[in-house]
């Protein structure tokens, strides 16, 4: 008896191995939290001041450094 | 909807997962977070236009997503060995066992097209519904469900066909023979 596989097809065991590692690497860095910069914005900024916030980004980038 | 304060919160709540998502998208931590800097500045800069009930996570990764798509095709042309650079700087990073596995899988999903990358994270990572993926990355869901099938075969194909001699049935066909042959 030979256990062929379909050509394309993937055993369950190579499957559920790269689940395995998608989800290690995607958690290492949900375990992270949230960086400080990131809640202070969340909680300070009002919806005007991020659109001001925005504008000034753009601003700076297209004139250059 | 009003940004209040249970608004603030979900959005915080989601930062974590918008990192992530960020990072195996541009394969790299300085950049993911700038775009999601930026994310979360359109975000509550267009908090009015976010529907209640709706799903919060799955538009702010739409965002993320778009952000991502037009930065990286300007980048695109001003980058040309975007690829090179980036496995130069993995290779000046202390590989330690446990990690060495981890750089050969992020290597990997590297070579994925972006489309399939996406697809694979969204749904296999992120948790989300093949339907939130579609909307998220504007397709049919039968197209998320053939990208994330062709993300896996090429993820294996990559990560396992080479090295099928380390897993093949050789060692365990030896020590099967070695127990009980004696």
């Amino acid at each position: 008896m030979k256990d062929v596989k379909p050509k394309g097809g993937l055993n369950a065991e190579i499957q559920s191995r790269i689940g395995h590692q998608l989800r290690a690497m995607y958690d290492d860095v949900v375990r992270q939290g949230v960086p400080d910069r990131f809640a202070d914005m969340i909680r300070k900024l009002d919806g005007a001041e991020a659109q001001a916030q925005l504008a000034g980004d753009a601003g700076k980038k297209e004139g250059g450094e | 909807m009003p940004l209040t304060d249970s608004l603030r919160d979900d959005i915080l709540a989601s930062v974590p997962s918008l990192r992530a998502f960020a990072i195996s998208l541009s394969g790299n931590g300085d950049r993911a977070d700038d775009l999601v800097q930026e994310t979360l500045l359109r975000a509550l800069a267009n908090i009015d236009s976010f529907q209640v009930g709706s799903n919060l996570p799955a538009w702010l990764f739409t965002i993320l997503r778009n952000l991502f798509r037009s930065d990286y095709r300007k980048r695109r042309r001003e980058v040309e060995d975007a690829d090179g650079s980036y496995a130069n700087t993995l290779k000046t990073q202390p590989a330690q066992n446990a990690h060495l596995e981890f750089e050969e899988f992020r290597t990997a999903l590297e070579k994925l097209p972006q489309d399939q990358r996406e697809a694979l994270i969204l749904v296999g990572a992120s948790g989300f519904s093949y339907e939130d993926a579609a909307t998220i990355c504007g397709c049919a869901v039968g197209t998320i469900k053939s990208r994330v099938n062709r993300a896996r075969s090429k993820l294996s194909a990559l990560l396992y066909v080479d090295g099928a001699e380390d897993f093949g049935p050789d060692d365990t066909v030896r020590a099967v023979i070695g127990g009980s042959g004696g």
